[in-house]
């Protein structure tokens, strides 16, 4: 009896010394969950998702504060890919997609006031006080930050034009035998009805 | 020669013989040329000249700026009207940059064409592949790759053969055939260039069984002493033959590795349209300017090969060819098995475009409804990649893009068998072709969110950075200011206690220099 108690309480030891140096010497810096799912985010740091960027979006799904399906520039991919990475059940989106834009400046309207290049979270926009301020397309990833803190209401969104270089071809329709049938719609009732 | 044969493949009838019944036309030149700057597979190319510029022919109109690209001249003089977005020939039917030419008829070469190199034999690989970079050469077969970038293989690869493709096994297509008919020494002459470029030490030239006449025209041109360095071999009419990997597993009996080149079996593959322009462009310093187009389809009226400059429109070529039959309502480029359906004729012709394809509705059949996959394996049977194109489509639909990828896509030619004898009418090339632009379409998404979140948090190491600079900017100006002050209370401490001493002495003096004013006091 004696031996037993000692003997596990032995082996109780040795593994606690072990986990114990294990945790302090094998430590990791930083949240690799929250690693993984910033980098499956778009990075748009749009705040959409009511999340001040991408990263911190990214913590919250990491402690389990926040759904999967709060990212609308990310769209449907993101939501998947985001389920496979953490066994969720995959939902549909909170908010709808936009479509895809970039912040224009006018530039005659622009009266330099450096508001929009504080708020771009990309810096994509180039000027100086009192100097005409104007976006980088390339870097812009149509946030939309940038709208509200202009005074003089001179930023638009311009939809991205499709050319041949970004243009892909779509899935075809499914049969109209596989179509999911509509809910709501009883057919075997009808059926019965009828006879 | 032994021949092999590849997985697969399809008996199709060939449609040939309408368009070859007609010798080559060599057209005019038309009013106004378009031509695209992105003719290739590549980085498109950055215009030299603005509207109104004179070009004479051969002049470089647009430059390459990248090494997978390639050179655009104008195919003849004239004045450039502008630089306009207009209609190319590509599946989405979308405007791209072409330069619009005015021509002015003169077809005058200035002083644009390049030396002729009638000693290339004398001249290393380096500059004659310099040469063909130039003259702006892409493959002709189709996929318009820009031909240095083939012919400059990896290094450690060496190059024992060269395969010339004259295989040209989609229905109705007979540009190669009638090419190889009408220079069939040019042709020769091209892979000859080729091969020294390469260092190959034999040739194989593969033409299908259904085109005798460039065969024998080949042959006859081919001279006695080189019957072992160019081997002419026919080939049997299977479609798709004319695909690089199944031309070189029909030939050698080996197969090119997925996701490897030719070159990884000491194999390069040309087209012999691609041949014919490279020793245009060493023998006489002619860039690539024209084509030959097959221009057929029970919608025209007199189906033939039209030689072409780049940038004409198809409804000039329409009309060298007798016009429309009425009732043309789909036009299609390239051959039925991959081309693809064209918005209107005002589509130019570019270096790929090897047939301009018009159908009335009473010639297709339209497909039946498209049914449930019935897993017949009919589709796994023909596939000349030897894929599973069923569970292709599984994926594909499921948008399973890793499992499509684990299935071989990349490896999928798209040459159409599975959908042709699939009997429930599946579109599924078009799912494939989903899948792989989806697939290069999410890796681009990702490239640029990972510059954003590089450019992101390289913005918020810049704010803490100029916070913390702020915050000791103004630790520093607060103890310059607290020093300022102790400085200013050790000075008045000093000046207090200069005072004091001073007041002190001056009373100490009193002292001395008046006790009588004490005495009298006492007193």
């Amino acid at each position: 009896m004696l031996h037993a108690i000692l003997a596990i309480a032995g082996l109780a030891l040795a593994f606690g010394l072990i986990l114990g140096y294990s945790a302090q010497r094998f430590r990791v810096e930083g949240d690799p969950i929250a690693d993984q799912i910033d980098s499956l985010l778009p990075q748009t740091q749009c705040g959409q998702c009511s999340y001040p960027g991408c990263r911190p979006y990214a913590e919250a799904i990491a402690a389990g504060e926040a759904d999967i399906n709060r990212c609308p520039p990310g769209g449907e991919p993101t939501v998947l890919a985001l389920a496979d990475l953490l066994g969720r059940d995959p939902k549909p989106l909170e908010a709808e997609t936009r479509e895809k834009a970039v912040a224009v400046i006018d530039e005659q309207t622009c009266i330099g006031c450096t508001l929009c290049i504080q708020a771009c979270p990309v810096d994509a926009i180039v000027g100086a006080a009192k100097q005409m301020h104007t976006v980088i397309e390339e870097e812009c990833t149509g946030c939309e930050l940038c709208l509200e803190p202009c005074p003089v209401d001179c930023i638009f969104m311009v939809p991205l034009q499709q050319d041949i270089a970004d243009w892909r071809w779509s899935q075809p329709e499914p049969s109209p035998i596989e179509r999911p049938r509509r809910a709501g719609v009883d057919v075997t009732g009808k059926r019965q009805e009828s006879a | 020669m032994q021949l092999h044969r590849f997985h697969g493949g399809l008996k199709l009838p060939d449609h040939k013989a309408e368009s070859t019944a007609q010798p080559l036309l060599t057209m005019g030149v038309p009013k106004y040329l378009y031509v695209p700057l992105s003719q290739h597979i590549g980085a498109p190319t950055e215009p030299l000249v603005q509207p109104g510029d004179h070009v004479f022919k051969g002049q470089r109109i647009s430059q390459a700026k990248d090494y997978i690209c390639a050179h655009v001249h104008a195919p003849t003089s004239g004045r450039i009207k502008d630089i306009i977005d207009h209609p190319i020939p590509h599946p989405s039917c979308l405007s791209a940059p072409c330069i619009v030419i005015e021509c002015d008829a003169h077809d005058q070469w200035g002083d644009s064409r390049m030396p002729a190199w009638p000693d290339w034999r004398e001249r290393d690989a380096r500059s004659l592949r310099e040469r063909v970079r130039a003259a702006g050469i892409v493959g002709m077969g189709g996929a318009a790759f820009p031909t240095a970038a083939k012919l400059n293989p990896r290094a450690g690869k060496r190059i024992h053969t060269l395969v010339v493709n004259g295989a040209e096994c989609e229905p109705y297509i007979s540009c190669d055939d009638i090419l190889m008919r009408s220079y069939p020494e040019a042709i020769l002459e091209g892979a000859r260039i080729v091969a020294h470029i390469l260092g190959a030490e034999r040739v194989l030239f593969a033409v299908e069984d259904n085109k005798p006449e460039a065969l024998r025209a080949l042959t006859e041109a081919r001279r006695a002493e080189e019957a072992d360095f160019i081997r002419l071999v026919s080939i049997p009419s299977i479609y798709p033959a004319g695909g690089e990997r199944q031309l070189i597993q029909v030939l050698t009996g080996r197969e090119v590795p997925s996701a490897g080149l030719p070159a990884d079996l000491g194999i390069v593959c040309q087209n012999t349209g691609t041949l014919k322009a490279i020793r245009d462009a060493v023998l006489h310093g002619q860039p690539l300017i024209s084509r030959i187009v097959t221009v057929t389809g029970p919608g025209i009226r007199e189906p033939r090969n039209v030689e072409a400059l780049i940038g004409t429109t198809f409804a000039d070529l329409v009309a060298a060819a007798g016009g429309y039959a009425p009732g043309v309502d789909r036009l299609v480029m390239g051959g039925p098995m991959m081309g693809f359906a064209i918005s209107d004729d005002t589509v130019p012709v570019i270096k790929g475009t090897n047939c301009l394809l018009a159908t009335r509705p009473q010639d297709t059949t339209a497909p039946g409804p498209v049914m449930p996959c019935i897993r017949c394996g009919e589709c796994t049977r023909v596939c000349p990649a030897n894929l599973l194109p069923q569970q292709l489509y599984w994926f594909a639909k499921g948008k399973d893009f890793d499992s499509v990828q684990d299935y071989g896509l990349f490896d999928c030619i798209e040459c159409g068998c599975c959908a042709h004898v699939c009997p429930s009418n599946i579109p599924l090339v078009q799912y494939y072709r989903f899948a792989k632009q989806e697939i290069w379409g999410r890796e681009k998404e990702r490239q640029k969110a990972d510059l954003a979140r590089e450019r992101f948090e390289f913005r918020q190491l810049r704010q803490e950075r100029e916070e913390r600079e702020k915050t000791e900017r103004l630790a520093r100006k607060k103890a310059a200011l607290a020093k300022k002050d102790t400085d200013q209370d050790t000075k008045t401490a000093i000046d207090g206690a200069i005072e004091r001493a001073r007041a002190k002495k001056s009373a100490q003096s009193n002292e001395e220099a008046s006790p009588t004013d004490r005495e009298r006091a006492d007193g």
